[in-house]
């Protein structure tokens, strides 16, 4: 495909039972598309769960996408809007010997503190939009961080 | 009423209709056995291969419009029909697989015959279960037969730990079905028909692009009659066979690789693409980029999925094509027949170039003229199977169709060995027609152990195999695209396909001759046994007209003229 490959935001509200994560996924991985990242949880009082799908494609590849999913017997609805509020959350270990206060600072401004503190290690917390979520954790390169883990981004349309 | 799962099962098929069941036993499916072994209410019929009861059923069902029911056990039984699920899956063909499955204590602990079933058929079916709980048995049949033939229609898999059809527990089956999240959409929006057959109305040279979910929808006579009263020319698919009847003025032929010349040039000429149950598929579109190229497209279909997927569409209506052509036949008063009249005869122009045909000019039978001889014999009162390869071409190029479920034929999947024992499931959803089966010498023997259950059955299925010692359309592409190296195709090796018949209690007959192919042909039907005809045709003979994969509609190979 010529067409230029965007980054894509589905939400897809599935009925919660056995076997429905793997028929989604399948649905990728059997087309070939790949999955950037993928949260799921039950939403509150109901049988149904939420999953969180970033991807990539054409416009057409995710038209289809949408449509394949859709085609699922235990998907009750599908989103794919340009209009969404998101948001991430990652946790990072960093030595302690740090500048704590720079980096509790930093964390700060992304809606973060630190959660954590461990003899030789500190863990941080920060929750954004992934955009910034994935600026920050440039910024703090420098801070020399051992470990990174992001959560994938949840979704909801305005 | 208090019951076990299998009992269940029993009681789910009775309460659904189901009159005959495809299958083979083992291990963890016989509780449900020996419940099929206590009833009388509906038949077993025993095949001698898992694959082979796959495509029983699926030819039942094509043949019959109802579902087809298949009951195989775990492990190796469920992976021999792995291949028959996927093939129904991409023809759209309703059926219920019941499959057993290890005890549930035994689940994922890699027991004897344990596969995880639901896994593997979770790609090549429209839905599958898993049943843990008999409480759920039901309901989970009640929905398996509903999805298998609502919708888009296709085969649901339910997958039947041992300990569950042992399990016993309440059986009420006068259920609603409430699937909150599948509600096929079968209305087409009144808006968008009205725009479509505006179009129509204002097209110069519109075509209708008619396709095989036109026959799982039952909409062929609806479908006939919009064409006749708009008089616009018609193409079918491959799937769409005996949609138009094959003396219809309006019908131009079959679209695609191996279409007519005329089909395939009204394609690339149209203004107006109306395609109704067809899904643009590779072997029909040709080069994606010049398919239909200067045309708007209406696209009916029941699968939101299958419109604009390749093609663009223009005026794209979701809904079942019996409800819709059944709402433009409404609005018909748009269009006026006489203004497709100069398209009418362009199109005409077009088949009397370069009609559909072949030379009788080798001392071989041609293959082509055993099936037209067939047809002109036999016609209506046949219902025809095929095999995979060029006999499956030419049949659907040469049979004289003229209704709705006399073509049965592994078209998405090209699977050969389905036609034998698809035509067994044929037969015995239309005993009253003869089946014919035109297969190949290499496919028939991909299932030639159902000569057992066909004796075993009665099921008379003639078996014309169109012997070329080749597996000729491999070989024609080696002949055409790789400069003749005819690499591992050349079937002069073979069994005596008149013994192998005979051995197992049927009848064979081997030809060479017209006068022979005609004896041969007249004595099956009267013995009415199984009988596997085979004639020895011309070797090197190629399926033509032709378009080459990833070639244009318009840039057809065709047959060479000769003069007479
Ligand atoms: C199960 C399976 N394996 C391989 C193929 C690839 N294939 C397509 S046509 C064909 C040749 C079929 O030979 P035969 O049955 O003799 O028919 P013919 O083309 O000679 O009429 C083959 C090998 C297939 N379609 N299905
Ligand atoms: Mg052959």
């Amino acid at each position: 495909m010529t067409e230029n490959n965007e980054r894509r935001v589905i939400s897809v509200i599935v009925i919660n039972e056995a076997s429905v994560l793997s028929r989604i996924t399948d649905l990728f991985s059997g087309r070939g598309y790949n999955i950037t990242s993928l949260t799921v949880a039950p939403i509150p009082e109901s049988k149904y769960s939420r999953l969180t799908i970033v991807t990539s494609g054409s416009v057409r590849v995710i038209e289809q996408i949408t449509k394949q999913l859709h085609k699922l017997i235990p998907v009750l609805r599908v989103y794919e809007h340009a209009d969404l509020v998101e948001k991430e959350m990652a946790l990072i270990k960093f030595p302690i010997t740090e500048n704590l206060s720079d980096i509790n600072t930093l964390c700060e401004a992304y809606n973060g503190k630190i959660v954590n503190v461990g003899e030789n290690m500190i863990i941080a917390m920060v929750s954004d939009e992934p955009k910034r979520v994935e600026n920050f954790l440039t910024a703090i390169k420098r801070y020399n961080p051992k470990e990174i883990v992001r959560s994938g981004a949840v979704a909801l349309e305005r | 009423m208090q019951i076990s799962g299998a009992q269940m099962v029993i009681e789910a098929f009775i309460a659904e209709g189901v009159d005959t069941v495809f299958g083979y036993p083992g291990g963890a499916i016989m509780n449900v056995y020996d419940e099929i072994y206590k009833q009388d209410k509906f038949k077993h019929i025993l095949n001698r291969h898992e694959q082979a009861s796959i495509h029983a059923a699926e030819g039942y069902a094509k043949a019959s419009g109802k579902v087809g029911v298949a009951m195989i056990t775990s492990g190796p039984g469920f992976t021999n029909a792995v291949t028959g699920l996927a093939d129904a899956y991409m023809d759209s063909i309703p059926l219920v697989v019941v499959s057993g499955q290890v005890p549930m204590s035994l689940i994922g602990t890699d027991a004897f015959q344990e596969i995880d079933a639901v896994g593997i058929s979770r790609s090549c079916t429209k839905h599958n279960y898993l049943v843990t709980d008999a409480k759920d048995l039901p309901r989970i049949l009640k929905e398996a037969f509903y999805i298998a033939n609502s919708g888009r229609p296709g085969p649901v898999h339910v997958d039947i730990p041992k300990d569950v059809t042992a399990q016993i527990e309440e059986f009420n089956y006068d259920i609603e079905i409430n699937l909150e999240t599948y509600k096929p959409h079968t209305k087409g929006n009144p808006r968008q028909i009205k725009k479509a057959m505006e179009a129509i109305a204002n097209a110069k040279r519109p075509l209708f692009y008619l396709g095989g979910g036109i026959i799982n929808a039952n909409a062929a006579y609806e479908v006939r009659d919009f064409v006749h009263k708009t008089g616009i020319p018609a193409v079918e698919t491959f799937m769409a066979r005996g949609v138009l009847s094959y003396d219809d003025d309006l019908l131009i032929g079959m679209l695609g690789m191996h279409g007519s010349y005329a089909s395939n040039m009204a394609m690339s000429e149209t203004d107006l693409v109306i395609a109704l149950g067809a899904r643009f598929d590779d072997r029909v579109t040709g080069k994606l980029s010049e398919f239909a190229k200067n045309a708007g497209v209406i696209h009916v279909d029941i699968d939101p999925a299958s419109i604009s997927k390749l093609v663009n569409a223009d005026f794209p209506i979701v809904g079942d094509v019996k409800n819709v052509v059944n709402d433009m036949l409404n609005l018909i008063d748009k269009v006026n027949s006489d203004n497709y009249e100069s398209w009418r005869d362009t199109v005409n122009n077009f088949d009397e170039l370069h009609p559909l045909t072949f030379h009788e000019d080798s001392d071989r039978l041609k293959p082509q003229w055993v099936i037209s001889r067939v047809g002109e014999l036999l016609g209506d009162d046949a219902n025809i199977s095929t095999d995979v390869g060029q006999h499956q071409m030419w049949t659907s190029q040469f049979y004289p169709f003229n209704r709705p479920r006399q073509f049965i034929s592994s078209g998405g999947l090209g699977t050969m060995g389905f036609g034998f024992p698809a035509a067994l499931g044929v037969k015995a959803a239309t005993p009253e027609k003869i089946s014919i089966n035109f297969t190949g010498d290499g496919s028939i023997l991909m299932n030639c152990q159902e000569l057992m259950t066909a004796v075993e059955q009665k099921l008379p299925v003639i078996n014309i195999i169109l012997n070329n010692n080749f597996l000729g359309m491999v070989r024609q592409w080696q002949t055409l695209f790789y400069n003749k190296r005819h690499a591992e195709t050349d079937l002069s090796v073979q069994p005596d396909f008149v013994k192998l018949s005979e051995a197992f209690g049927g009848i064979g007959y081997r030809v060479h001759t017209k006068e022979e192919f005609d004896a041969a042909l007249k004595d099956a039907i009267e013995k009415n046994v199984v009988a596997f005809i085979e004639v020895k045709v011309e070797r090197m003979e190629n399926v033509m007209p032709m378009v080459p994969a990833g070639g244009s509609l318009f840039n057809m190979m065709l047959l060479e003229k000769k003069e007479k």
